[in-house]
């Protein structure tokens, strides 16, 4: 795009921010009352909702039940108005789909499975507004989710996506970066102990830079990590000094 | 309708309390609950809002583009309306599980809107007979606490309030008309809203009916009527639903105090958008983050 740089001399990108830069993240836990654990993330422009209804029986076929693990059962979906055209279907096509499969392999990874037999954990995400990492804030929601809901996890699971630009590699991504042709990775680690559950790339990267950008995504999954962490400890201390827990 | 599973005594406790005009959170027949409503929540879209009626949650967007008109009404724009219940709601929505509940609310919504005094679609013309403003309302139901109508139809009400249309100018050259669609963010066009509906819906419990039914009182009734009222009590839409049956008499009945109710919600609706908007940019929007 003639005129739009991505990355100028002076290393700022088109929102203003540094290439190790996150967006800003606000995040709440407990929105709903109905789902056993819900939470809304905002990264930047992108605001994503997350509902965790479980452990319960599997509903639907019973053949469908794993004798020693939990099913883990996903769903993405994006409103109509999320996007700048308007969709028109918010689930259901082949990207939806697949974004549905990731959140499920990422999740099953994280999951204690075991724990939980013959039962079925419902995710379900509903991205509100669209502006690049909507498969990262998905993540990052579900996680807060999850939390909330009080399941069992080995570890958060943390995401986060980034690029290489002007010989740069830049974190978390936004539409207009994504969009640009840039290649682009996408990484879910559990923070505590560096194990990366989901990798994905997009595009085209030399492998003499893979290492670097792949680093770049994972260091951005320990930052948004220590964001979350305080949240979910600020959300803790805020309802067991409402409920009269003993601090 | 999401179901709670009531037993039969607690049935009678409800229709006890409908009956002394005590409901079980002590409102009165003709009460709404808290209700809490925010507009301009989504940045991407013409106008939005949030609607939040006790436990129901309702999230509305209006995009606006330019398209083709009706061929039976060409100087009119067009107004479509599309509803998704989320899953978030309840895991019964997965898929494609919320549509029947979806189409159901879509209706009467175009129905209640359909009406040509209380929405004027010649606002929304841009060149008669070929271009016109089709504004696409999209519902998102993200939770369920009974009473989904009234509040869907606030929701849409407050987002085509706050809806605001980039203006165009056409200019002919050599009969070729050109559009141009203004840049500015200031310069644009809002629609008139004073005369639009909202949809009341009176559910029958016992002998007597009330207004803002909770789960467990639409779990209670066996026929309701849905209806749109504007401000100055006009009726655009009526539907009757459910398996059992009204007297035409309790008809009439539930029709005035529809009426009655749909006046004061259009009045409180319109006066809680004016300070809304006199508030202007000063009040930081926090959608979810409340």
């Amino acid at each position: 795009m003639a005129g739009l740089e991505l990355l100028s001399d002076q290393g700022f990108r088109i929102d203003g921010r540094r290439p190790h830069e996150l967006r800003k993240i606000q995040c709440r836990l407990g929105v709903f009352n109905q789902a056993d654990g819900s939470a809304y993330i905002e990264q930047g422009n992108t605001k994503v909702l997350a509902a965790v209804y479980g452990p319960h029986e599997i509903r639907g076929s019973k053949s469908k039940a794993l004798h020693d693990k939990v099913l883990v059962n996903c769903q993405f979906s994006m409103a109509t108005f999320s996007t700048g055209e308007r969709k028109r279907r918010p689930r259901g096509d082949r990207k939806s789909q697949e974004m549905t499969m990731h959140l499920q392999q990422t999740f099953d990874a994280a999951i204690q499975t075991t724990l939980y037999p013959r039962s079925q954990i419902d995710i379900f995400v509903e991205v509100l507004q669209s502006d690049g990492g909507n498969y990262c804030a998905s993540v990052n929601a579900s996680t807060l989710a999850l939390i909330d809901a009080g399941i069992a996890l080995r570890d958060y699971v943390c995401a986060c996506s980034s690029s290489f630009i002007n010989d740069t590699p830049i974190t978390d991504i936004n539409y207009l970066e994504e969009s640009s042709g840039s290649p682009e990775i996408i990484a879910a680690t559990l923070p505590k102990s560096e194990q990366i559950v989901f990798l994905l790339m997009n595009g085209r990267l030399h492998e003499d830079n893979l290492s670097r950008v792949t680093d770049m995504a994972v260091k951005g999954c320990k930052d948004i990590h220590d964001i979350l962490d305080q949240v979910v400890r600020d959300h803790v201390s805020e309802v067991s000094t409402v409920h009269g827990w003993e601090n | 309708m999401v179901d709670v599973q009531l037993s039969d005594a607690e049935k009678v406790f409800i229709l006890h309390g409908v009956q002394d005009n005590c409901r079980e959170d002590g409102r009165g027949c003709e009460d709404y609950r808290h209700l809490e409503m925010e507009t301009n929540v989504m940045s991407n879209t013409n106008g939005s809002a949030r609607v939040r009626l006790a436990n129901t949650d309702i999230l509305v967007g209006v995009k606006a583009e330019l398209g083709v008109p009706n061929p039976e009404k060409l100087d009119k724009g067009r107004l479509e309306f599309f509803v998704d219940c989320s899953a978030n709601a309840t895991p019964e929505f997965e898929g494609r599980g919320g549509e029947d509940l979806a189409t159901e609310i879509s209706n009467m919504l175009y129905r209640a809107y359909d009406c040509p005094n209380c929405f004027n679609l010649k606002q929304l013309c841009v060149i008669p007979k070929s271009q016109c403003w089709i504004l696409y309302v999209d519902v998102l139901l993200l939770e369920c606490g009974g009473n989904l109508f009234d509040a869907t139809s606030l929701a849409v009400k407050a987002a085509l309030f706050n809806t605001s249309i980039p203006k165009v100018t056409v200019t002919r050259d050599e009969g070729l008309e050109e559009l141009e669609i203004s840049d500015d963010p200031y310069d644009v066009q809002r629609l008139d809203m004073k005369a639009s509906p909202c949809i009341v819906t009176l559910n029958k419990v016992g002998h007597s009916h009330v207004v803002d039914a909770s789960q467990k009182e639409e779990c209670c009734t066996l026929a309701r009527v849905i209806m749109g009222v504007t401000e100055k009590g006009t009726i655009t839409a009526l539907k009757k639903e459910g398996s059992g049956s009204l007297d035409p008499t309790s008809i009439e009945d539930m029709m005035e105090t529809g009426r009655r109710v749909g006046e004061s919600l259009n009045k409180c609706l319109m006066k809680a958008l004016g300070e809304e908007e006199r508030h202007g940019t000063k009040k930081k929007s926090l959608g979810f983050l409340r």
